[in-house]
């Protein structure tokens, strides 16, 4: 991997006054990330042929659905200079108390509405401490990583529970329209959602403009507090239903589910190029982060090698990655200077 | 009366914090003592304290990366690598050194944070990308070379074993271990650093303000980098510790203790945005969490199960409560 990102940094930067267009696109972060997805999609079509197949495709889609989900909210927390780092507890609450909820006799679609109700009221409590008694979202998140994961661990305590109707695991497993199922075309819904509300409407503006300075949105008008509460009640809610479809998916609820996928989250957000100091990225840069990391886990899963070697292959991709935006900044600059001759 | 009062408004606003820290940890004792039977005891001194020094090696080194206004998330991956390469070496070779072996644990956590420092300071990284990097790229690097082999007690040699159990001071049935006072002696070494040397000076400074410290000439960078070297360093003390205190070492040893440190940190009223903070809160903010965690699985009334989710809440309190009491005593 080490090999493919130094091939590539150079044509982001090198030939500036030739092919114009071409070292525009490239110059930009989600320009060098469609690069590193090619050159990835390349590579795992030449070492597996089953790579390219359409099933495989939405299976390696599908199994990794629910972090891809949390990853468009997490855009947005991280866009405003916040973080969430109670996301994956929260998914754990809520598939263990989608199970605990159906072993106690609630109907499914009952069970369903408490999960969502459990989620945005989860996400509106971190709202609460981090805007009205303006605790940092970092303390506030990790105080609830911890005391998210220790209710789902109440609920269920040390037991699994599979008793999910026949209809619910079916809507988690297998296909609804042709071969795509329901958990895929609830993430190209909320891309779609993501993408108009960032780029197309005053609240994404909103977040935006928090994100680069809180002080300059108080004083333009902005109503910072409300913001973020919707914010976070929202990555509550969003993370609520990635439990939920996680629960449906594997047809059975642990209190460890989903344990540490925050900062697989978070890399995927990170790597997609939204900084961590807020105000900007977009979702682009997130969707071909998720490409990227999910292509790369599936390669490396089709030659044989580990999750663990995946993972620190992961961990190596996102520090080069910050390291590259050096040429990024570069490359602002470079375009600064242009603009502003123009 | 007046006196009292005095003493506390012209008290530094990081001694009142600390103050504030003993007084929730004595709420906290009273509390629990209430609910469960023979709570104050010697055990619970004991036990606390061991498990205690720990944590707070490892929430000391983050305080002087957090003080800068950086973080380290790779400290868990560091304490489980160093336990399980010490653990290794010393189970191949009973008669190492023990000196030896400690200085290994040591050097091998500094070159891990100079990895990370090096690409902070240097490569101009935010420390939260990178530690989360190499907080995935350490722990690979332990499940590679660990190749799914445990290390276990039976191999290690005695001295390492009795370690934890070997006591500096006893009264009565008060037990001071040699861990404690390990602990005593590099927070008050570390205390005494950042209250009094240039180098404990800076870090605030450019927790406080990065650009200022750069503008009045320090040598940031490598201020910055030494704090992610001396955090690994006392990551790596922790693997040690960490061996000697559980002697079965796998591949998840010291999983999540990167969010424990940072928890204890805030919790001791150390900024999460650098420039304000002490050793002595976040030891303080480690006893706590410790205590807290203990005994909530002393008390029969509430459920193994209930801990951590009681837990996640009292640290939330814990931090509100400091701000609020913060915030009243800074007013007119």
């Amino acid at each position: 991997m080490n090999r493919l990102g130094a091939a590539e940094s150079p044509d982001g930067v090198g030939k500036r006054p030739a092919l114009a267009a071409v070292s525009a696109a490239l110059r930009s972060w989600e320009g060098f990330l469609a690069l590193l997805l090619v050159c990835i999609i390349g590579l795992n079509a030449f070492n597996t042929a089953s790579f390219l197949s359409v099933e495989n495709q939405i299976n390696l889609f599908v199994l990794s659905i629910e972090k891809a989900i949390i990853a468009l909210i997490m855009a947005f927390i991280i866009l405003n200079a916040e973080i969430d780092l109670s996301v994956a507890s929260m998914m754990g609450l809520s598939a263990c108390a989608l199970g605990w909820l159906v072993q106690q006799g609630v109907a499914a679609p009952a069970a369903l509405l408490a999960c969502l109700l459990i989620g945005a009221l989860g996400g509106a409590f971190n709202g609460f401490w981090i805007t009205v008694v303006r605790l940092p979202s970092l303390v506030v998140t990790l105080a609830m990583l911890i005391g998210f994961r220790g209710m789902a661990r109440v609920l269920v305590e040390d037991r699994s529970i599979k008793e999910f109707p026949a209809w619910f695991e079916a809507l988690g497993q297998q296909p609804l329209i042709g071969p795509i199922p329901l958990s895929m075309m609830i993430f190209f819904a909320f891309l779609v959602l993501a993408v108009v509300i960032l780029q197309y409407s005053g609240f994404g503006r909103q977040v935006r403009i928090i994100g680069i300075s809180e002080e300059v949105a108080r004083y333009s008008g902005i109503q910072v507090a409300r913001v973020k509460m919707i914010l976070f009640t929202a990555s509550g809610l969003v993370a609520a239903i990635a439990g939920i479809l996680f629960a449906a998916r594997l047809g059975t609820v642990r209190g460890d589910m989903g344990l540490g996928f925050e900062l697989d989250i978070i890399t995927i957000v990170l790597l997609g190029g939204v900084s961590i100091f807020g105000g900007s990225g977009s979702i682009l840069g997130v969707i071909l982060a998720i490409l990227i990391v999910l292509y790369l886990r599936n390669g490396m899963a089709l030659s044989n090698i580990t999750g663990h070697v995946q993972t620190g292959v992961i961990g190596i991709i996102l520090i080069m990655s910050a390291m590259i935006p050096n040429i990024r900044g570069f490359a602002d600059r470079v375009r600064a200077r242009g603009a502003r001759r123009k | 009366m007046s006196a009292l009062a005095a003493w506390v408004r012209n008290m530094r606003a990081e001694t009142r914090r600390e103050w504030v820290l003993v007084l929730i940890i004595i709420l906290v004792l009273f509390g629990f003592s209430l609910i469960i039977e023979n709570y104050l005891n010697a055990r619970l001194f004991n036990r606390v304290t061991t498990s205690v020094a720990i944590l707070a090696i490892l929430a000391i080194g983050q305080t002087l990366v957090v003080l800068t206004r950086n973080i380290d998330l790779s400290v868990g991956s560091i304490v489980g690598f160093t336990a399980y390469f010490v653990g290794q070496q010393l189970s191949l070779n009973n008669e190492m050194e023990p000196l030896l072996a400690v200085l290994m644990a040591v050097g091998i956590g500094a070159a891990l944070g100079a990895f990370n420092g090096v690409i902070v300071a240097y490569c101009g990284v935010p420390a939260i990308i990178v530690t989360l990097g190499t907080l995935a790229l350490y722990r690979t690097l332990l499940v590679e070379y660990s190749d799914a082999q445990t290390i276990l007690t039976v191999n290690l040699p005695q001295w390492l074993l009795d370690f934890p159990r070997l006591n500096a001071l006893s009264y009565g049935r008060l037990n001071l271990r040699v861990v404690v006072v390990v602990m005593i002696a590099v927070a008050i070494v570390f205390q005494l650093l950042l209250r009094h040397s240039l180098f404990g000076r800076r870090l605030y400074a450019i927790g406080s303000s990065p650009e200022a410290a750069r503008n009045a000439g320090f040598a940031t960078k490598r201020l910055i980098f030494s704090a992610f070297v001396l955090c690994g360093a006392l990551a790596g003390l922790t693997g040690f510790l960490f061996l000697a205190r559980f002697g079965n070492i796998t591949v998840v040893a010291g999983l999540g203790f990167e969010l424990k440190s940072v928890a204890a940190v805030v919790v001791g009223g150390v900024n999460i945005f650098g420039g304000s903070g002490s050793i002595l809160g976040a030891v303080l903010g480690a006893g706590l969490i410790d205590l807290l965690e203990n005994s909530l699985i002393r008390s029969l009334q509430i459920s193994e199960f209930l801990r951590d989710a009681l837990l996640g809440l009292l640290i939330l309190a814990a931090v509100a409560a400091d701000r609020l009491l913060m915030k009243r005593r800074r007013g007119p």
